[in-house]
């Protein structure tokens, strides 16, 4: 690994360098939506329906071993038509000390399958994914709200949700 | 046959050891513990909403508020993903000086921790140890930063004003002091039998568990996962200083506490030869497009005056692109993930809050340990509720 790999996932701004995109393209090459750089570092794009396949894919491939899932999260993109969200997983090989970003996208209404069962840590980053979003997970061992509370009606990180709320406090 | 019944019990928000408004609703079995679900959300402030309508000058104090022991990290985490978006380069004398005030931090933050952590298990005395040391190191900051607690100091291209003539020879006193008083704190500690009674062997979790759960930072490393972004993706200038890492394998309470004391040794290690090699220079690249203009040439110079002007109004606009950068602070790994479209507010500001991850392990640690344990592993989490709720 070069010692511009090691710098928070950096590869110079060569995408195709980075081992983890060679690796997706190699087992999941239908999967690939976009490889996509900015600032250095990388990112995937790939289709919902396998997304947990690769991310099971990536954390036990013996040369990535992506064991960390670092964060996840989502992005709304109201203008984007049956592209609404992407889902933003944030992996860590603690191993390797390699970062490496994959992207869902997701329309209006649609479910992702669940990665707890890959990182028990996912149970809370999607539970606020879902609070915030109203992204729902498919096969999630216990999705309510996390942090707003259970009566809150709406999905603040949403672009339409207007900054003071939507009712007097 | 007897009915087997669990009695549920609210722990806060009001309880002491919660440390603000953390409520865990725990299932016990006598007074064992079969479940703890924690219940966060008393503090929530939507920081990540309000960003997307603030300039990313503004942000900045936002950000002082999440892990408000340690607002110095925080600040530390924000600028190098905002300075990465706007690819500047930063004047090294404002690297050292950085480094210095997050290594501060640390050390305030794990201060802050023993103290309140020894008092929740019972031995009080050492709070009043640690925040006379604690009033020492804010007193620092103070003179540096112009605040205690909510410095906001750094800005993208260094910071926002240069260090004091005398800072190198006040650290200088302090870390002599202080390399004494650890001994002192390890002394009350380390080896006194309740204290080991009360925390070798609770809330254990094991490697895999950690890396599954997400924990970072010294909990991970009290796991014995060997794992540090100082060392391992080094920003500023951890790559010149020479420090160590400490890991332990037990991965309980006791494991936890091990691993602070040697880091606030290690940090003041570091801060030591800071201050040796601190460079002369500049603290702040003064690039017209990012960076307000001298304080002073406002009142003779018209282009300066126009920089400033143009800055506070329209504020800096990075290029199209995103980021994830993360740093290591007391508490774990800290991530700004930032989404730039272009305009001079962030299209979206998420936080990877070290606390909120950590604070999900509370189940797998507290299972089967006593209700009394429970306020010794939520002591050993370390979690600042201001970054959790966000």
């Amino acid at each position: 690994m070069t010692d511009n790999l090691n710098r928070q996932g950096f590869t110079g701004g060569e995408p195709e360098k980075h081992p983890a995109v060679a690796a997706i393209r190699n087992d999941f090459p239908s999967a690939i939506i976009e490889v996509e750089n900015s600032c250095g570092q990388v990112w995937v794009t790939v289709l919902p329906s396998n997304s947990v396949e690769i991310l099971l894919f990536l954390r036990n491939n013996k040369e990535l071993e992506f064991d960390f899932l670092s964060d996840l999260t989502a992005v709304h993109w109201p203008g984007r038509r049956g592209a609404e969200f992407e889902i933003v997983y944030q992996l860590y090989s603690t191993s390797k000390h390699l970062r490496f970003r994959l992207k869902v996208r997701l329309e209006e209404g649609q479910d992702v399958e669940t990665a707890s069962k890959l990182w028990q840590t996912a149970d809370w980053l999607e539970r606020e994914v879902y609070d915030m979003f109203g992204i729902s997970f498919e096969g999630h061992p216990d999705q309510r709200r996390i942090l707003n509370p259970d009566g809150f009606e709406g999905h603040p990180l949403r672009k339409e949700f207007p900054l003071q709320g939507r009712v007097r406090w | 046959m007897a009915r087997q019944e669990f009695m549920t019990i609210n722990m806060g928000p009001h309880h002491p050891s919660t440390h603000g408004v953390l409520r865990i609703i725990l299932e016990l079995d006598g007074e064992v513990v079969v479940n703890a679900i924690p219940d966060i959300g008393y503090l929530h402030r939507g920081v990540e909403k309000l960003s997307e309508d603030k300039k990313y000058l503004q942000v900045l104090p936002l950000t002082d508020r999440l892990d408000y022991l340690a607002s110095g990290s925080n600040n530390l985490a924000y600028i190098l993903a905002v300075e990465k978006l706007l690819g500047i380069e930063v004047p090294r004398r404002a690297q050292y000086i950085r480094t210095a005030i997050a290594e501060m931090t640390r050390i305030n933050s794990h201060l802050l921790w023993l103290g309140t952590h020894a008092a929740d298990i019972g031995a009080v005395t050492m709070l009043m140890y640690t925040l006379r040391e604690r009033e020492d190191i804010l007193d620092l900051i103070e003179e540096t930063t112009g605040t205690r607690m909510m410095p906001t100091y750094f800005r993208p291209g260094g910071v926002a004003r240069d260090i004091l003539p005398d800072f190198d020879s006040k650290i200088r006193t302090f870390i002599d002091k202080f390399e004494i008083k650890i001994n002192e704190y390890e002394r009350l500690l380390t080896k006194n039998r309740i204290w080991m009674g009360r925390t070798k062997g609770v809330g254990v979790i094991s490697r895999s568990d950690a890396v599954s759960l997400g924990l970072s930072g010294p909990c991970a490393r009290a796991s014995g996962v060997n794992w540090d972004i100082r060392r391992d993706e080094p920003y500023e200038v951890y790559d010149e200083l020479e420090f160590k890492i400490p890991v332990l394998p037990e991965g309980d309470v006791y494991a936890r506490y091990m691993i602070r004391m040697e880091e606030m040794r290690q940090s003041s290690r570091m801060l030591r030869q800071l201050i040796d090699g601190m460079p002369e220079g500049p603290f702040i690249e003064r690039s017209p497009k990012y960076v307000y203009p001298d304080k002073e040439r406002l009142e003779g110079s018209i282009e300066a005056m126009i920089h400033h002007f143009k800055l506070v109004v329209d504020g800096l606009a990075p290029p199209k692109g995103e980021v994830y950068s993360t740093i290591e602070a007391p508490k774990g790994e800290i991530g700004f993930y930032i989404v730039s479209d272009g305009s001079p507010k962030p299209y979206r500001l998420r936080i990877r809050p070290p606390s909120f991850v950590n604070l999900q392990s509370l189940l797998t640690m507290s299972r089967g340990n006593m209700l009394a344990d429970v306020v010794a592993i939520i002591g050993s989490l370390d979690i600042v509720l201001g970054e959790i709720d966000r």
